[in-house]
């Protein structure tokens, strides 16, 4: 395996060229371009790169094998070296471990575990009856033998002398494989040197040469192996070599893995530990995760994301700088060359142009170094590539992190546009949980015709309106759109034709209008009457909306509230229509009903005619909140003022009953919760009662309560905080109790547990909050900051244990779920063989829609 | 036609025929055919319009199926971890008004998926047989014998009394009144104590537990005496362990205990349960009494419930799948390195998960080869996955169809 030794503790000699025999040796091969490789005589590219190795003057201990090395110091007998099992209990475990092997081709660490334990047991040899003695293992790898007159190091070299002498057949019970190692493989007596190419050196640029940490553990390793050697030779005293020989345990110890426990880590000159082979390997930054399970990848781009209202959902606007620099292969044709040499000539600066050729030989051409463009042009012929310019039409992935379900990364069409950020329609915010304060995406160009086919059949936005998550569309309208939606449909809104036509224009309908609902004084039609025009023809459905009120008695289709949704032949005949009706992850609505039986083309050219209509409308009517939505009159305002110092006043008297030792104990509480449960209900109760009188004020005229009625923003309850009282503010689930000595400011007196003293909020946010309660404020909100940031991580873990638990599991063609290795975890998945993303809401079929259907058609 | 002849409707039998073909032929799931019964009756149809029905029905099932290759673990994986991200960290919520508090939100769904041994707030609910399920009274004689009855709680004082050399215990009677239990019950408990406290003598409510001396033993250890004293003090007089408080709720038309901690085992034995409905709410103890099957039923529904709780809207097949996989061995499995993740057949797969280091060095020792037959595996070295689109190949040779 080995090029060369490494003898000399050296890397680059005076004039900067790598020592023969040194660490750089140019028989480990070429990191520099150009340079051929003294061993295999490839370039860089092709070179991988050769071992070399140090031959140790003493063995040495493996620290990761040192576990093992104890196991199996104890099994075996210090004299004959055989596995201490008797006859029959070796033979009991072998057909086991047979068997093991017969079927799976390797050996079974759990037998070999027990054979190692119980072999560990005996206190004499089964075989050659010799003596044995407990044998103690220091960590990190040191061994002793602890007979009768004190504990008596074992040395790797006697290690490695009882390991060698292991038969093949007790190797195999004890879990070696003989054919691919050997137990005493585990004391090394030579260490491998890695290629060049593991361990680059970098040249700073003052022109310093800095090496990389395994070389820096290497040229110790080497150093300390030099003394050893010499002191041997030399005949130094007993004492001097086992110091010597201990510290090159050290070294080798610290190259293999710089985290073992029982010594210090090894560090560099500033201080800094050294990050040498395990290190590489393990945790989140280490190969396997960071550059084995993840991939850097060419064909990216990533830019801030803004919203564009007139874009298609299946769409995204590109940026044309970003488009000059992403390119597509496409292979020359007779048909298509005329287009291609027109490419060629655009070349890399113009748009749309081309970056590369690709000849038939497979040689590249870089057309930004080409002066005459011409040429190349002439010269293109069927079977060359050209890397052209990514164009209006390209379909290309679209991802936002965290990457948390498949709905994160999505196929979109580019839409070349000028600027510098990505454009998205704002429906498809909800899957990718984008907002625009400042997020970033990044965006993939596929490179195979397959690829392109896979993305736009499967990947493409209209494919991911349904969620598999709950069969429901996760697509769909939100807050402005939600709040026009409502604005269109109410019963009040009629436009007339001027405004109509405006309107149906900006949603692409190129049709007549239909006749108008009211004539005179002119011609005048209802928002439900423009919402139809956009619905699918022969739409049946009903549902409630958002702003239902829940009464006892469904007036269905004659609801006061207008909030009974009636759909039938695809026209709106009541209701109004918002969140529940086209609002995203909503289950059950209109546009879940159009996806569903329509299918999602159509269900994209209902949102793409129907949000750019929303935008005009609510652009012209105008919308907007500002502080006279939650001002209350006069008399609410005192009524809210009564509650609250009623609250207070029941409060005090709860205190009192509570200090004068009289309040009964609820059932499997103290004193003390059985009180801050009841002050906490009471509060809670004012806040709620008080509430309930801002929102008896605040009617639909506002448009606050618009937008908390229709789902488009925020709920009932910030509301109440902005106009009512914002309430109690609690840390960790209870009122703030903590602060000073028994009280939490010194604006209180010890003791105080009135409601103003532990953080209720008297004030409106509206009215503005006095300091103390801006502080408790403060401290609730800063809870929840950090609540937030706990959160995310905790969930993000149990995600990754889930994906990485469930990812090999799939339904194969008999239709039962398997594991990578085949075994059968479902007969059939879902006990139905229904997959979540084609059903209805969770159902297979949604028989009343087909009953419907079927009937209304007959009739 | 219906112009001619007088529309002719279909009747309730031949409904019925057409269902029991339909079920027969076998290619409806049964819960699909008996919704469409109930929705029958409610129209009036004609002989072609149910036809078309049906027809329309089994066409629309059909493409619900899943289809082979689909990544279906992937996706139950995603759809229960990204609602993660939305869930509340607030471990307690309150049962009902008063009453003790459970582990749910995010918390909860860790603990279920981490199948925990000993998960944070353990609780049963017992359904109660016909007999007890109707009153208050008889209901509370079976949660005095459900709850655990230390001494400790029924007795006034508990101390070492160092002149009678041994443990005295003072008895409260209407302490013991609520419990259901009496002097003479502690004192017979005391005494079937093992290993033996010692003399236990009874005076009306007062009892006095003597520690045996043992020989060679001159006088009473302090120490011995205060071990006793633990004892004593801890000794379960009725009840089953491990049930802290039991509550009685009404829950329709009957009262339903529900219990902190629990002891599934001991309680399906007491009188008066109704075993066929009683469950708790840990994983393991369900796995070791009712068995594998029920286990996975109650990964099911606690998951469910948690994610219904937090208004989460997830499709119950990617929790059964879950679940699935979890009981898959007929042992319950942890998802992550100590169960499933720790289990999979490739050295990559696990390296690239936790303790990287670990796995390879064990790999080299007994020579573990990949197949890679996994998605990780195939990740590492660049290949296309086989899941979905990847799971298919073209068995087909171009050079050899040229030869024809």
């Amino acid at each position: 395996m080995s090029v060369t030794q490494v003898i000399t503790a050296d890397t680059y000699d005076e004039d900067g060229l790598p020592i023969s025999s040194g660490l750089m040796d140019p028989k480990l091969g070429t990191i520099e371009p150009g340079q051929r490789c003294k061993s295999c005589g490839n370039r860089v590219g092709e070179c991988p790169g050769h071992f070399g190795h140090i031959e140790l003057a003493r063995p040495v201990v493996h620290v990761s094998f040192a576990k093992l090395i104890k196991k199996f110091l104890k099994a075996i007998c210090r004299r004959c070296a055989r596995l201490k099992l008797k006859d029959e209990s070796f033979q009991k475990y072998k057909d086991r471990m047979d068997a093991h092997w017969e079927k799976f081709g390797h050996l079974n660490q759990e037998i070999a575990d027990e054979v190692l334990k119980e072999a560990g047991k005996a206190t004499t040899c089964p075989h050659c009856e010799a003596e044995q003695y407990k044998i103690k293992f220091e960590k990190p790898t040191t061994f002793y033998e602890e007979k009768m007159e004190g504990s008596v190091r074992l040395t790797p070299t006697d290690v490695r002398d009882r390991l060698e002498r292991i038969t093949p057949d007790d190797s195999y019970m004890m879990g070696i494989d003989t054919r691919v190692t050997r137990s005493e493989w585990m004391i090394l007596t030579v260490q491998p040197v890695p290629p060049v190419a593991v361990r680059p050196s970098i040249t700073l640029e003052s022109g310093v040469k800095s090496e990389d940490d395994l070389t820096h553990k290497l040229v110790d390793v080497i150093r300390i192996n030099q003394r050893l050697r010499e002191n041997i030779e030399a005949g130094a005293p007993q004492l001097i070599v086992e110091d010597l020989w201990e510290l090159l345990q050290y070294h080798v110890t610290t190259y293999f893995n710089n985290e073992v426990s029982g010594i210090p880590p090894a560090r560099h000159r500033s201080g800094r530990a050294l990050r040498t082979l395990a290190q590489r390997l393990k945790g989140k930054e280490g190969r396997f995760r960071s550059n084995l399970s993840g991939k850097r990848v060419d064909f990216s781009a990533r830019t801030v994301i803004s919203p564009d209202p007139n874009l298609s959902i299946n769409e995204v606007g590109v940026p044309s700088e970003i488009a000059r620099t992403l390119t597509v292969p496409e292979r020359v044709t007779e048909w298509n060359i005329e287009d291609m040499r027109e490419l060629v000539l655009q070349g890399p600066q113009g748009y749309p142009g081309c970056n590369y050729i690709v000849r038939p030989d497979g040689k590249r051409i870089d057309l930004r170094y080409v002066k005459d463009r011409k040429m190349n042009a002439d010269g293109l012929a069927p079977g060359y590539v050209i890397e052209r310019h990514l164009r209006t039409g390209d379909v290309v992935l679209f991802n936002r992190q965290p990457s948390l379900h498949r709905m994160s990364i999505m196929a979109h069409e580019v839409k070349v546009m000028p600027y510098r950020t990505f454009r998205l329609h704002l429906v498809v915010c909800p899957p990718y949980n984008a907002d625009f304060d400042g997020d970033e995406m990044n965006l993939h160009v596929p490179q195979s015709e397959e690829a392109r086919a896979e993305a736009r059949i499967l990947m493409l936005v209209q494919e991911q309106i349904l969620s598999p998550r709950y069969g429901g569309p996760i697509i769909g309208g939100i807050q402005d759109y939600i709040s026009s939606a409502f604005l269109l449909t109410r019963k009040s809104s009629i436009f007339n034709k001027r405004q109509s036509c405006q309107l149906l224009a900006s949603a692409g309908y190129r049709e007549d209008l239909p006749p108008p609902t009211i004539l005179k004084p002119e011609p005048m039609w209802t928002g439900k009457q423009i919402f139809s025009i956009l619905l699918p023809k022969g739409l049946n459905l009903s549902l409630k909306a958002r702003i239902c009120q829940k009464c006892d008695v469904c007036q269905k289709e004659h609801c006061p509230h207008d909030a009974y949704v009636l759909i039938r032949n695809g026209q709106l005949l009541a209701g109004v229509i918002d969140k529940k009706a086209i609002g995203a992850a909503q289950p059950e609505s209109v546009l879940h009903r159009i996806a569903k039986d329509y299918g999602n083309s159509e269900a994209r050219r209902f949102l793409d005619s129907i949000c750019p209509l929303l935008v005009v409308l609510i652009t012209n009517m105008g919308f907007s909140m500002g502080i006279d939505d939650v001002i209350l009159t006069p008399t609410a305002i005192r009524q809210i003022e009564q509650i609250l110092s009623d609250a207070e006043k029941e409060g005090s008297k709860l205190v009192q009953i509570y200090e004068a030792d009289e309040l009964q104990r609820l059932p499997g509480r103290s004193l003390e919760e059985t009180f801050e449960m009841k002050m906490i209900e009471i509060l809670a109760r004012a806040r709620d009662n008080a509430g309930e009188v801002a929102s008896q004020q605040l009617g639909l005229d506002k448009h606050a309560v618009i937008m908390t009625g229709t789902g488009a923003k925020g709920n009932a309850l910030n509301l109440a905080q902005m106009a009512a009282s914002v309430g109690q503010q609690a840390v960790r689930g209870a009122r703030i109790s903590r602060g000073y000595r028994k009280r939490t400011l010194p604006h209180f007196i010890k003791g105080d547990l009135s409601p103003q003293a532990r953080g209720f909020v008297v004030s409106s946010y509206r009215k503005g909050l006095n300091p103390i309660e801006f502080f408790f404020h403060a401290m609730g909100g800063r809870e929840g900051l950090v609540d937030t940031a706990v959160r995310t991580s905790t969930s993000g873990y149990m995600q990754r244990r889930l994906i990485n638990a469930l990812q090999d599991v799939k339904v194969e063609y008999d239709g039962t779920v398997r594991d990578s290795t085949g075994e059968i975890i479902q007969f059939k998945y879902g006990e139905d063989g229904v997959d979540p993303a084609r059903s209805d809401h969770g159902k297979a079929v949604n028989i009343d829609v087909i009953i419907e259907r079927v009937l209304s058609e007959e009739r | 036609m219906n112009s001619v002849s007088k529309q002719k409707y279909v009747t309730n039998k031949q409904i019925e025929r057409k269902l029991v073909q339909l079920r027969k032929r076998d290619t409806l799931p049964t819960r699909l055919i008996e919704e469409l019964r109930k929705r029958l009756g409610d129209h009036k149809l004609t002989s072609a319009q149910l036809n078309r029905i049906i027809r329309e029905i089994s066409a629309a099932y059909d493409n619900s199926l899943v289809q082979p290759g689909e990544a279906v673990g992937a996706v139950a994986a995603q759809s229960i971890g990204e609602p993660g991200t939305q869930m509340t960290l607030k471990t307690f919520h309150f049962a009902g008004v008063a009453e003790f508090s459970l582990t749910l939100g995010l918390p909860r769904l860790i603990e279920i998926v981490d199948a925990r041994r000993n998960p944070s707030t353990p609780t049963m609910n017992v359904y109660l047989d016909e007999e007890h399920r109707a009153k208050e009274q008889h209901a509370r004689e079976v949660a005095q014998g459900i709850e655990q009855t230390r001494v400790e709680r029924i007795a006034q004082t508990v101390e070492i009394d160092l002149a009678e050399g041994g443990i005295v215990v003072e008895l409260d009677k209407d302490l013991m009144e609520n419990k259901g239990v009496n002097a003479e019950l502690v004192a017979e408990k005391l005494d079937n104590v093992r290993p033996n406290l010692g003399e236990v003598t009874r005076d009306k409510n007062r009892i006095i537990v003597t520690p045996e001396l043992r020989e060679g033993e001159e006088a009473m250890h302090m120490a011995k005496l205060q071990k006793t004293f633990d004892k004593v003090r801890d000794a379960l007089i009725k009840g089953q362990d491990g049930v802290k408080r039991v509550l009685i709720k009404k829950e329709g038309p009957e009262l339903v205990l529900y219990t902190e901690g629990t002891n599934l085992k001991g309680v399906l034995r007491t009188k008066g349960v109704d075993t066929t409905r009683t469950i708790s709410n840990h994983i393991h103890e369900i796995a070791e009494t009712l068995g594998i099957e029920a286990a996975r039923q109650v990964i099911i529904n606690e998951a469910k419930d948690v994610l219904d709780e937090q208004g989460l809207d997830v499709d119950i097949r990617h929790i059964m799948l879950v679940a699935d996989l979890m009981t898959a061995t007929g042992e319950i499995r942890q998802i992550g390195r100590h169960g499933i993740s720790g289990e999979q057949s490739s050295v990559l797969a696990r390296a690239a998960f936790e303790v990287t280091v670990r796995h390879l060095i064990q790999a080299s020792v007994i020579g573990e080869e990949d197949n890679l037959n996994g998605i990780t595996e195939n990740v590492i070295i660049g290949q296309a996955i086989p899941l979905g689109t990847g799971s298919i190949d073209l068995f087909m040779s171009p050079s050899r169809r040229k030869k024809k």
